[in-house]
This record gives C-alpha cells, sequence and structure tokens, in this order.
C-alpha cells in the first residue's frame, strides 16, 4: 500500500496558529490571581553568605513572600536528574555569579523589583576558579571534590601507547570549544500553582515528566498531586531539557498559596544554563596509507558550578569522540570538570560537536599529510554497516560511504572552487536516543476522528505533525481528523524526554504499537457488534472488510458502544526491550560539507555553500527533516564563527544579544539538503532520528576549510576574526 | 495616563502606566500576545509590530508615544477569514518552527511587501538580518518573503 502521509511534505499541524498569533506560549497564559516572582542573584562566583536581611524587603508594599534557602517548604532542596547536587537557592554559599539566593513574589513586577532592591545579602569573598584549565588543578575547589571532576568518564581498548609507536603519521593538537549557550528566543518561564493540594506548573520545558519527579521529590508530593505542563516551547535545542526554574516557582506558590509567575530576561536565562565548553587533546596515528592505528585523548569540559548533564555530557564525549571507523586502539578519557561560572547541561550535541571538532580535524589533516582527499582518508576508515565501532555498543546500522557519496555530489566536490575559496568536510555519529522508554495513548472518537496523547513536547521540531502522519498512516486517517495533545503530565501519557534526537523513532514505536492495540480492540468490536468471524475480517483502509461489507471504525465504535457514544482507546509501550534492547537505540549520523571564504584583512568567516546530508532511515516528513538539518548546521556555524561566553573575574562579561552574537539571515545563502532513507533504523518505517546530527561536523569541516586557505591550523573556537588574525599571525602561544 | 490610537482597525482608548510599552499593552491589556518579549532590548525583533506602516520593536516603545497612530500587529492580518500573503507563504515554505519569532518575522516581512518591492535579493535580506530566528536557519523565512513579493507584484497590478 502506498503511504498516504508517511514520507510526503504534510502541512504542519501548528502552523496555522503560528501564522496568526494565536499558538500559546507560557507567556501568553492568563491564570487568574497570578502574582509576579523575581530572582535576587550572586554578583560573586564563589562566597559565603555571612548573612541574609529580609525584613527591609518584607515591608515593600505589595510583597507576598520572600524566601532564601532556609525558608524553603519541602524535604529535599536540592535538585539534579543525575547528582542533585543543585540547590534550589544557595545553600549558604554561592558557586557562580547569577546563582539565585533569594526568590521574591509581589503582587506586581514593580513591587518585586521594589523588594528586590532591599534585600540585603553580606557575602564572605572566596577564591574562585572560572577557566577549566585552572580548575583540574584543583587548587580552588568548587564542591569537595579533587581536582574539581564532577564526572569521568573513560571509552577505550587495546594499548594505545603500543599502537601509536607503529604509527607513521601522528597528528597531535589542542583544540578548544567555546562555552556557548543556546539561546532560544523564548527566555525561561514558569507560572506555579498550588492549590487544592496539587501542586500545577506550567513551563517551556522539554521534559515535563522529569520535572514532575523533581517536584515531587523535591516537595514531599506523591506524582499524582504534581502536574507540569508544557504548552508549545519557543525553543529549547536541549537548553530547557530536565529541571530549570520551576522548583523555584513552586517554592513561592507553596508559601503563599497563589499562582506566580516567574519569567527570566535573557540575561538571567544565559545565566541559567550553557553548553560545556572543553579543551581535547588528541593524538591519532595513521598508517602511510591513512589507516588510523590508535587514537588518544583527554578531554576536559567546563561544566559550571552545578553536575546538571554532566556525567552524561562526559560520557557521551568519550564515545563520540573516535568517529565511525576501525580504531584498533582507543583511549578517550573524559572528565566534567566543575568551575565557578553558571552551569552547563544539555545543549544540541550533546558532547559531540566539543570532540568531533578536535577529531574529525585530524582526519583532514592526516589526509593532506599522506596525500589523500578528506573523503577518501574517511572511506579507508569507516565501519561498515552491522559492523560495531564500540565493543558493546550497536552495530553501525548507517551506510556512511553512501552518505559520503550524496555529500560529494551535492558538495560539487570534484568541480574545481572559485578562488578565494575553499571546502571541507566533516563526519561524526552519536549514540543517540537517551533512554529507550515511551508510552502513548489514543482515543478513537465515536465519528471515527482519533485524539492522540503524547508526552512528547512540541518544539519546533514537527513532533506534534509526525505524530499525526504516523497515526493517520496507520490507522487510515487524514489530518484533518487527528488532533495531538502532548507535553501536559495531568492529560498525556508518561514520556521519557522530548531531546536527543528521540521522539520520532522511539515514540513514534509507542504510536504505532497503540495503533496496533487499537485496530486490535476494533476488530473484536466489530466481530461482537456485527456478528463477524474473526477469520474473515481483513484490514482496510479506515476500517475494516468482511465479506463483501465495509465497516469503517465509526461505523462499528457506534454499533458496539450504542448511538454516538463510547470511544476505543489504544495504548502502546515501549522500553529497553526487542528491538530496542541493544543500545543506542540508533546512530545519529552527521553528515557536512561547506565551501567557505575567508576576508584575510578582517578576518571574517563565510559559508558559501552549506551541504547536510540527513541520514534517517525514513523521512517521514522531509520538510521537517530538511529544516531540523538547516536549523542544526546554522546553529554549528554559530558555535563555529560566532559564539562564545567570555567570562572575566568571574563575571559573564556578555550574556545579552548584542555581546553573544547568534547567527543572522544574512550569514547564510546557500544551502543543499540530501536526505538518505535506507530504511536501516530501528523506529517505526525504519527510522531514525534527526535534529542534532548537522550540528556536529560543520566546526571542523569549516576549519578544514580555512586551513586551506590560509596554511594554518584552527585548532581554537570560534573562529572569530580575532581569532583568525591569532592564527594567520601564530599569535596563540 | 489614557492613550488613544488605532489597533488593528480598531480605536482603542486605553488607561495605562506612564512607562508602559507598546508590547505590555498589546499583550497585557489588549489580549494581542502574538508579539512576544525576548531580547527586551529592539534588538532581536521577535516583539515587532508595525506603527503607521514601520516596522518598530514594541518593547521599547512607550505606549504614550502611539498616541493617534495605527497599530497592526499580526493577529490584523487576515481579513474576511483569508491569510495574509505573508501568512500564506510562511505556510508554504515552513518559514518557521518553534513559532516564538514568527509573529515578529511575518510583520517584518509585511513591511517589506509594503515598502521594498524594489529592493534587490541582497537588501531583502539585510533587511531581513534585523529580526533573528535560531530555528530556521533562515533560508525558509527569506524564501516566504520573496515569495510573497513576488505574488504581490503580480497581483497588484502596475503602478
Amino acid at each position: 500500500m502506498t503511504s498516504r502521509l508517511v514520507g510526503n511534505r504534510m502541512a504542519r499541524i501548528d502552523g496555522l496558529s503560528k501564522v496568526t498569533g494565536s499558538a500559546t506560549y507560557v507567556g501568553d497564559l492568563v491564570i487568574p490571581g497570578t502574582c509576579e516572582g523575581i530572582v535576587v542573584r550572586s554578583p560573586y562566583p564563589h562566597a559565603v553568605i555571612s548573612s541574609l536581611e529580609l525584613d527591609r524587603a518584607r515591608a515593600v508594599p505589595g510583597v507576598l513572600a520572600i524566601i532564601g534557602y532556609a525558608d524553603l517548604p519541602g524535604p529535599d532542596h536540592y535538585y539534579g536528574h543525575v547528582v542533585p547536587d543543585h540547590p534550589i537557592l544557595a545553600d549558604g554559599k554561592v558557586r557562580y555569579a547569577g546563582e539565585p539566593v533569594v526568590a521574591i513574589a509581589a503582587n506586581d513586577g514593580v513591587s518585586a523589583m521594589q523588594a528586590a532592591r532591599q534585600v540585603e545579602v553580606r557575602y564572605e569573598e572566596l577564591p574562585f576558579v572560572d577557566r577549566v584549565e585552572d580548575a583540574a588543578d584543583g587548587d580552588v575547589l568548587v564542591h569537595d571534590r579533587p581536582g574539581n571532576v564532577c564526572a569521568q568518564s573513560v571509552t577505550g581498548w587495546s594499548d594505545v601507547d603500543a599502537a601509536m609507536s607503529t604509527a607513521d603519521v601522528v597528528v597531535e593538537g589542542e583544540y578548544r570549544y567555546p562555552n556557548t549557550y543556546a539561546y532560544a528566543m523564548e527566555p525561561y518561564i514558569a507560572v506555579a500553582s498550588f492549590s487544592g493540594g496539587t501542586l500545577t506548573v506550567w513551563s517551556s520545558a522539554q521534559h515535563p515528566f522529569v520535572v514532575r519527579t523533581t517536584l515531587a521529590r523535591c516537595f514531599g508530593l506523591p506524582l499524582s498531586r504534581v502536574r507540569v505542563a508544557a504548552p508549545l516551547v519557543g525553543g529549547g535545542y536541549g537548553s530547557k531539557s530536565f529541571t530549570k526554574i520551576e522548583p523555584l516557582a513552586a517554592a513561592l506558590t507553596l508559601t503563599i498559596g497563589r499562582p506566580v509567575r516567574l519569567a527570566l530576561s535573557i540575561e538571567e536565562s544565559v545565566l541559567t544554563t550553557r553548553g560545556d565548553g572543553a579543551i581535547t587533546r588528541l593524538r591519532t596515528g595513521f598508517t602511510a596509507d591513512g589507516h588510523i592505528v590508535a587514537r588518544d585523548a583527554t578531554v576536559l569540559l567546563d561544566t559550571g558550578a552545578y553536575a546538571e548533564s554532566s556525567p552524561g555530557v562526559a560520557e557521551k564525549a568519550s564515545r563520540r569522540l573516535g568517529g565511525p571507523y576501525r580504531i584498533p586502539a582507543l583511549r578517550v578519557d573524559s572528565s566534567a570538570i566543575y568551575t565557578n561560572t553558571p552551569p552547563a547541561s544539555s545543549l544540541r550535541g550533546f558532547g559531540a560537536p566539543q570532540v568531533v571538532w578536535a577529531s574529525e580535524q585530524q582526519m583532514n589533516v592526516a589526509a593532506e599529510q599522506l596525500g589523500l582527499d578528506q573523503f577518501e582518508i574517511r572511506l579507508r576508515n569507516l565501519v561498515r554497516p552491522g559492523e560495531a565501532h564500540i565493543p558493546g555498543y550497536r552495530p553501525m546500522d548507517a551506510d556512511l560511504g553512501g552518505d559520503l557519496e550524496l555529500l560529494r555530489d551535492g558538495l560539487a566536490w570534484d568541480s574545481p572552487c572559485r578562488p578565494g575559496r575553499a571546502r571541507g568536510i566533516a563526519l561524526s555519529v552519536s549514540d543517540a536516543g537517551y533512554i529507550p522508554v515511551s508510552t502513548a495513548e489514543i482515543h478513537l472518537n465515536s465519528d471515527g476522528s482519533a485524539t492522540v496523547y503524547s508526552g512528547s513536547v512540541e518544539m519546533g521540531q514537527g513532533s506534534a505533525t509526525v505524530i499525526a502522519q504516523v497515526v493517520g498512516e496507520e490507522l487510515g486517517l487524514t489530518m484533518d481528523q487527528i488532533d495531538v495533545l502532548q507535553g501536559d503530565t495531568g492529560t498525556v501519557p508518561f514520556e521519557t524526554s522530548t531531546g536527543a534526537s528521540r521522539t520520532t523513532t522511539l515514540a513514534g514505536a509507542a504510536l504505532v504499537q497503540a495503533c496496533e492495540d487499537t485496530k486490535e480492540q476494533l476488530r473484536v468490536f466489530a466481530c461482537e457488534a456485527f456478528g463477524l468471524e474473526m477469520s474473515e475480517v481483513i484490514g482496510d483502509c479506515g476500517g475494516i472488510r468482511a465479506g463483501d461489507k465495509r465497516y469503517l471504525w465509526a461505523d462499528i465504535i457506534r454499533a458496539w458502544f450504542g448511538g454516538d457514544r463510547g470511544a476505543v482507546i489504544g495504548r502502546g509501550y515501549v522500553r529497553q526491550a526487542g528491538v530496542f534492547a541493544q543500545l543506542p537505540p540508533f546512530w545519529e549520523v552527521g553528515c557536512v560539507g561547506v565551501e567557505v571564504s575567508l576576508d584575510a584583512q578582517t578576518g571574517v568567516v563565510r559559508i558559501e555553500h552549506l551541504v547536510t546530508v540527513g541520514d534517517v532511515g525514513k523521512a517521514i516528513n522531509p520538510d521537517l527533516v530538511e529544516g531540523q538539518d538547516l536549523g542544526a548546521a546554522v546553529m554549528g556555524l554559530g558555535m563555529a564563527v560566532y559564539e562564545e561566553l567570555v567570562f572575566a573575574d568571574g563575571e559573564l562579561l556578555n550574556g545579552n544579544i548584542v555581546d553573544y552574537r547568534v547567527p543572522r539571515a544574512s550569514d547564510i545563502n546557500k544551502f543543499t539538503s540530501r536526505i538518505a532513507e535506507r530504511a536501516d533504523g530501528t523506529g517505526p518505517y525504519g527510522v531514525k532520528g534527526s535534529g542534532e546530527g548537522a550540528l556536529n561536523p560543520v566546526a571542523p569541516a569549516i576549519a578544514s576549510a580555512l586551513t586551506k586557505l590560509t596554511g594554518r591550523r584552527h585548532c581554537r573556537a570560534p573562529l572569530s576574526p580575532v581569532q583568525i588574525w591569532r592564527d594567520l599571525y601564530q599569535l596563540d602561544g | 495616563m489614557r492613550t488613544t490610537c488605532v489597533v488593528n482597525a480598531t480605536g482603542v482608548d486605553i488607561e495605562h502606566e506612564a512607562g508602559e510599552t507598546l508590547l505590555s499593552v498589546l499583550r497585557a491589556r489588549l489580549g494581542l500576545t502574538g508579539a512576544k518579549l525576548s531580547c527586551d532590548m529592539q534588538v532581536c525583533g521577535v516583539c515587532t509590530v508595525l506603527v503607521d506602516d514601520l516596522p518598530v520593536s514594541s518593547c521599547t516603545l512607550l505606549f504614550a508615544d502611539c498616541a493617534g497612530g495605527r497599530i497592526r500587529t499580526v493577529e490584523g492580518l487576515a481579513a474576511d477569514g483569508k491569510l495574509h500573503p505573508v501568512q500564506k507563504a510562511f505556510l508554504s515554505y515552513n518559514a518557521f518552527q518553534c513559532g516564538y519569532c514568527t509573529p515578529g518575522q511575518i510583520m517584518t516581512c509585511v513591511a517589506l511587501l509594503e515598502h521594498g518591492t524594489h529592493f534587490t535579493y541582497e537588501q531583502v535580506t539585510e533587511y531581513l538580518s534585523g529580526t533573528l530566528c535560531r530555528c530556521t536557519g533562515y533560508l525558509p523565512i527569506r524564501a516566504a518573503a520573496e515569495a510573497a513579493r513576488s505574488t504581490a507584484a503580480t497581483t497588484s497590478g502596475e503602478k
């Protein structure tokens, strides 16, 4: 049967509301009685709070509550999905400039601000450390962890030193990747309301069920009495994963019993979550014909003041550095290091951009030294489909050689480049998908329309549309007959998270199961209602056939329940079993080529042509895949060329839209998208995820192209004009 | 204080704080939540609306300074149940993802249509550079803007 919906460029179901201004985000909600929350933050990167005087602030008219750590309600004042080391408010000590110390609720924003100014905090400054290489020395400790090591992860096998000694060529270097900010256009915002014994929090959150678990634990409530609802999320990219400001808002509403809105500014949002910067020292040994003999790396990730996702980022970095190659001997020692800076947590790529920056550049350096082109050196080392590049993990599902062919063609690699331009490529694979636990629920209504309930969140990637396409395909419905409800733990079934490029594959699998469950019930009901034998029932589009009669879903439901009443409820469960028993659920491919130009006088780098290959198994909606690949690649361009959070004396200097430069419309011109569909994924229709892969290779591809123009290595991102000058004139010692 | 002006072709007479911005009045007093708050310093363009046909950053324009003005927001674009050509183009070209910047992008493009029919491709790019998007990578927005301009050029008749 040909696909009616899956594989087609169906119009997004959230489109109309988004182009008419009726789309609802947390900031658009009107909840009666809501008062305003505000946060007082530490000006110091590391200090003891020696006294906290709140009486003057409490006396400000319109103030409803002012709380410090000692006033926090609930049994547990710490959160953190891996290491719960993150206090809701600073616990007698502040560990980064910008850390929340006091939270205030007032009738209106002006009163809240006036009260904030009356809060008197005395600090005793402590020595601080804001550079990861200094923090690793361990002279100044952020927590009581030697060497400020938050987490360490080592991936490897065989005797790296012995193998390296057999190399004909060794490429060696130290690579720096910046601290970055996701910069969602929608700042962090949460509205919390404690009423009738139930805590409800509306939040711009990617993982409502994780937040629910955190809030339940922190405030001593059963999961059934905590509801977290994410309507549309105005940009996530990982920065709105896990728990952010929800406990702060919840603490305030629990204190005063009225709804409290906590809306952060952009500057506060930058101080809330960032992406890990990294220093990677890497040696790769090659034979004379370009085969890798060994890779040996240490990675220091600058993880900021609290653990957040860092143990996971360190682990993923150690697995993502090597690349999809046959590596006889590998050692990647990856550490997440605490510093007195805003905490790093999930960000698109999750460790891959930081390390692929080093490892893919070295492939291209070796290629140049050995007289191979950038494609050839990779083809000689690639693992084939079915071959495991990391023992114990899922063998490679992707045909990377095929992807490189598409890239070569899309980039017109074999045609001469215009003068002043050069091309570079890079390739990455990421163990994506996070944890394969997902559930889904479908209500098939008595008129044959379907309401789909998913714990996933719509943050722009198009999850709602993909869900509707899959369900419509499986149940034989049109898009108009389907409504998708997401992201509200009070109404939708459990979803682990929306991130790690997992939704189409894992939530999709749960949905297909739910569709099967629905159809199975309908077959049984049809037999009961119409006196059929199961053996004569044949599936049909939107219904069943028995003999020469056709029964639509609506016919069956009405006949079985009576009148226009009733609904069939189908459900699906996914866990780490069956097709998802082996991790990762799939490998997410990043395959990117660029043609760049460089103005040697100004140091300005431009991408003149960007090419991405989306190896997605099945493009359920090609428009959405292209959207993810372009969006991810342009974000990668930002982090490669423009973006860096700059700290000095423990203070963030550029946490605003003027001084932190994200890409603009004038930065990207020509884009070629290729999509490979080989049905080689574990998801429905052989799908694999998308959304992060195209970011990872952008920076090394750009640097490798620039090297052709400059004759220099470019080991420090971002490749700003200043950095280009430093590289050209070798100003870095 | 009170300020009188026209919002989406409807006269309004609003009691407001002296320091209240146009964005705040639109969102909190008029229920027009399409325009969004982001940078709050007139750089990112997410709060863009039209005042007397010109795009402005509503986050830093005092509502009092709009007295007597004609304000248009994304909510006022569709007429008689029909989407504006820019809205249609945004749908056709998937010129949005999370949608947070979309009202600002759309109003910028409406202004472009009304003022920039003679712009070159490079000038259009420059014009659009003032409204940031972190999701799409911009090219679909540019494609939508070009398509809307072409439609306007062919259907507007010759001036």
